[in-house]
């Protein structure tokens, strides 16, 4: 009996160990095809020393564009024989931190909002820059970027994208025919609005429906009203709650975003009244540009990809925007974007020298010729930027009378600017009035 | 398509990984079993024959050791349940006292402000009436039709036909029914069911989502629509199992249809109806899935779990999300409460 037990014993014990020696041999076949002596290499000369090294990237940009990314790094990987591992994720802004607090941070994250850069950097858990990635980063990155990257002195965030948000889209063909021009003030463009109106068309088309991020089309428009109907200073004390959020200033923005937004003989262009905005979502809000039954649409640069396909977006094309014009011309260009920054959660020698590289004139033409990109980055050279609205794009973030801001709700705390801003804005297209919806955004930010 | 094995190279290892994973796992577990009781039999056995070459009594099996015993069997489960549950659980409790970093403590302003902000009491209103209305609702709508059917013709059919929503998910049930609350601007053609048949009694189309507290009842009826058919099997498994005899005694005696549900049926089911209620209205408390998918919490129809995950993972803010995931766990427990008192007195009687 006693025998039979522990040959039974045996047998179990057998079949483990050859499950550990199998698994054993699974790993450690990684090729290495470092190609760091031929000539297309030498631009990455310093970059070397790290071959074979892993680094680890985490985004939010997948599918199409994240090919699109792996391809960017690509030549930067074979020369000095850095692997870069790339994963994006539909629910990064969510993952992100539950990663970094688990203790499986990624190496770099790419992490557009400046607000959730500030929450790493102050729970300790971000790495300085690297002395030459900063040295580059302050070369090649406008200030009012690094700016957004800096938390409390240090520079934490390199920018790498950039869109330009202070974008109308409209369809040249449409305004040809019908002969209305592009207007370049705020009262041109009512006055045109009034036009198109008194036509029997709706004049414009809006949509702030996207799944979780429900009602952000509408806090642009708000950034957008503050920056033309405000100062720059004033805009920059309302995102770091210098001001309250129902501060007369503000509602006098937002007044103004709603004689456009929910004006009933405005809205919405091919989809019904103003209540129609908040189920629309913000992919086909902008659709009926090019099919006329709406003529403008307030959208970022990014919504080039979201027209059906063979429209051909172009100054002379089926859909172009124009720059959302300011209010007072006196009072400069505001512009307002978005982009995304490189973080780094790791700072071994591997990982600075691809920062490094993002932060490079060599990267950002090598990401710009793949199309469908642009960046803030002045070593940009716009021969490399293929289609004309990053072109526009591109200019007008070059523009040196300008004014830049970031996306205010990027700035915000989470829970106000991805939280009760985005809520209160569909509440009040929904029919709620300013005060009281300012009052609630006012009463949720965080003490 | 052509199944390239070398570029899935990294899956089929991962796959194999895990499979060996799952041999180690189990394979050491049950080497565990054999061995520790062979060891402890072995003891005994030697106990035993010393015991008797010397002629001293028999030592008595001692409690202690049998104690042992059952703590080692006991061990994982014991092991698994500290990691997955004890610790969260003590741990959020903790959080919910905490800032939103978790960095310092701040009493109770968490719980203040669960009771304070005009948009969280909606939330916790939104879901008392969710937890009011679905256990009632479903469990009536299932009990009527449970007897209605009972031994009518093509019981089996009318029965599958309210069960078939149980198979279907609460995310893929709500993308089912915003398509029948579905709008669409008066000029143009009605995509949604009930729009449609509003548009064609000569109604003007409505945004049926967008209006509280109307979009509240109207995303209960998906649930109502998924659960009813989970009461719908449970009681009329229940009422089969009324024994016969007493039915027929009743015949005998003379009752009313009502007089046999009221006096016969509902008392013979209890238990069974107490076990339906108690399993929707924890199912409902801890309801996320609709209130994402149809409205992610917009227009007035969040509900805790919805908000939980809101301001723990997307807004960061882990001491408010911990306020609300302890505030779900204490609304459960009176339920369990009364669901284990209500298992024993049954075993006792």
């Amino acid at each position: 009996m006693a025998f039979a037990r522990s040959r039974q014993a045996l047998a179990i014990a057998g079949v483990l160990g050859l499950a550990l020696g199998a698994t054993a041999c699974g790993t450690g076949n990684d090729k290495k095809s470092s190609k760091a002596g031929s000539a297309e290499c030498a631009a990455y000369e310093k970059y070397q020393g790290n071959d074979g090294k892993k680094v680890s990237i985490y985004a939010s940009i997948r599918d199409a564009e994240a090919d699109l990314l792996e391809q960017s790094w690509k030549q930067f990987e074979d020369c000095t024989g850095i692997k870069i591992d790339y994963e994006g994720s539909g629910e990064f802004e969510a993952q992100l931190p539950v990663r970094v607090d688990g203790g499986n941070a990624p190496d770099i994250a790419f992490v557009p909002q400046p607000g959730l850069v500030k929450r790493f950097a102050d729970s300790g858990k971000l790495k300085s820059l690297g002395a030459d990635t900063k040295a580059l980063a302050e070369q090649n990155m406008p200030a009012d970027w690094l700016k957004y990257g800096t938390v409390n002195g240090t520079l934490y965030g390199v920018p790498l994208g950039a869109n330009v948000k202070s974008f109308v889209w409209y369809s040249p063909k449409t305004f040809k025919e019908k002969g209305w021009e592009v207007p370049t003030t705020w009262d041109q463009l009512v006055t045109l609005s009034d036009k198109i109106a008194a036509s029997g068309v709706k004049p414009w088309c809006a949509g702030v429906e996207s799944g979780d991020a429900t009602g952000w089309p509408a806090t642009d428009w708000i950034e957008d009203l503050m920056l033309r109907t405000q100062t720059p200073e004033v805009y920059d004390q309302w995102t770091t709650h210098a001001i309250p959020f129902n501060d007369p200033r503000v509602a006098e923005a937002v007044d103004r975003a709603g004689t456009i937004l929910k004006n009933e003989k405005y809205m919405n262009g091919g989809f019904g009244g103003v209540k129609s905005i908040t189920t629309t979502s913000f992919q086909e809000a902008g659709v009926p540009v090019t099919t006329g039954k709406c003529a403008m649409h307030r959208q970022a640069s990014f919504y080039a990809n979201q027209f059906p396909e063979g429209t051909k977006v172009a100054e002379d094309g089926d859909a172009f925007a124009f720059y959302f014009p300011a209010i007072d011309p006196a009072k400069g260009k505001p512009v307002l974007g978005a982009g995304e920054f490189v973080v780094g959660f790791a700072d071994r020698p591997e990982v600075q020298a691809v920062q490094t590289y993002l932060a490079s004139g060599e990267y950002v033409n090598s990401r710009a010729k793949l199309g469908n990109w642009l960046t803030a980055n002045n070593k940009l050279d716009i021969a490399n930027v293929a289609s004309p609205i990053d072109k526009l794009s591109v200019q007008i973030l070059q523009d040196k009378s300008a004014v830049f801001r970031f996306d205010g709700s990027d700035l915000m705390p989470a829970g106000v600017g991805a939280g009760t801003f985005w809520k209160g804005m569909v509440d009040w297209l929904n029919g709620k009035d300013t005060a009281t919806v300012l009052k609630g955004v006012e009463n949720s930010w965080p003490k | 398509m052509d199944f390239d094995f070398a570029a899935e190279q990294p899956k089929l290892f991962m796959l194999m990984y895990g499979l060996l994973a799952f041999v180690v796992v189990v394979g050491g577990l049950l080497l565990l079993l054999d061995v520790v009781p062979s060891w402890f039999a072995r003891r005994r056995e030697a106990q035993l024959v010393a015991a008797s070459t010397s002629g001293a009594p028999l030592p008595r099996r001692r409690k202690p050791r049998e104690g042992m015993f059952a703590f080692f069997f006991l061990l994982p489960t014991l092991l698994l349940l500290m990691i997955g549950l004890v610790v969260p659980a003590i741990r959020t409790t903790l959080l919910s006292f905490m800032d939103a970093g978790s960095n310092n403590w701040v009493g109770l302003r968490n719980y203040g402000w669960l009771f304070s902000e005009d948009s969280i009491v909606r939330v916790l209103t939104n879901t008392l009436i969710w937890v009011l209305l679905v256990p009632l609702v479903a469990t009536s709508f299932g009990l009527l039709y449970a007897v209605m059917v009972d031994k009518a013709r093509f019981e089996a059919v009318a029965k599958s036909l309210i069960f078939l929503p149980m198979a279907i998910s609460f995310v893929g049930a709500s993308i089912i029914w915003k398509f029948v609350y579905a709008y669409r601007g008066d000029e143009q053609e009605q995509i949604g069911l009930l729009n449609q048949i509003v548009v064609s009694l000569g109604g003007e189309p409505k945004q049926w989502l967008l209006e509280s507290p109307l979009n509240t009842f109207l995303l209960i009826v998906i649930m109502v629509w998924i659960q009813a058919g989970f009461a719908m099997v449970v009681l009329s498994a229940a009422i089969k199992a009324i024994p016969a005899d007493i039915v027929e005694a009743a015949r005998l005696d003379g009752v009313t249809p009502w007089q046999m549900f009221w006096r016969i049926t509902m008392p013979s089911i209890r238990p069974a109806l107490i076990v339906v209620v108690v399993t929707l209205s924890i199912a409902t408390l801890k309801v996320f899935d609709i209130v994402r998918t149809a409205t992610n919490g917009n227009y007035d129809t969040s509900v805790i779990a919805n908000e939980m995950y809101n301001q723990a993972f997307r807004y960061g803010e882990n001491g408010q999300g911990s306020a609300l995931a302890v505030f779900l766990f204490v609304l459960v427990i009176p339920i369990v409460i009364y669901q284990i008192r209500n298992l024993r007195q049954q075993r006792e009687g």
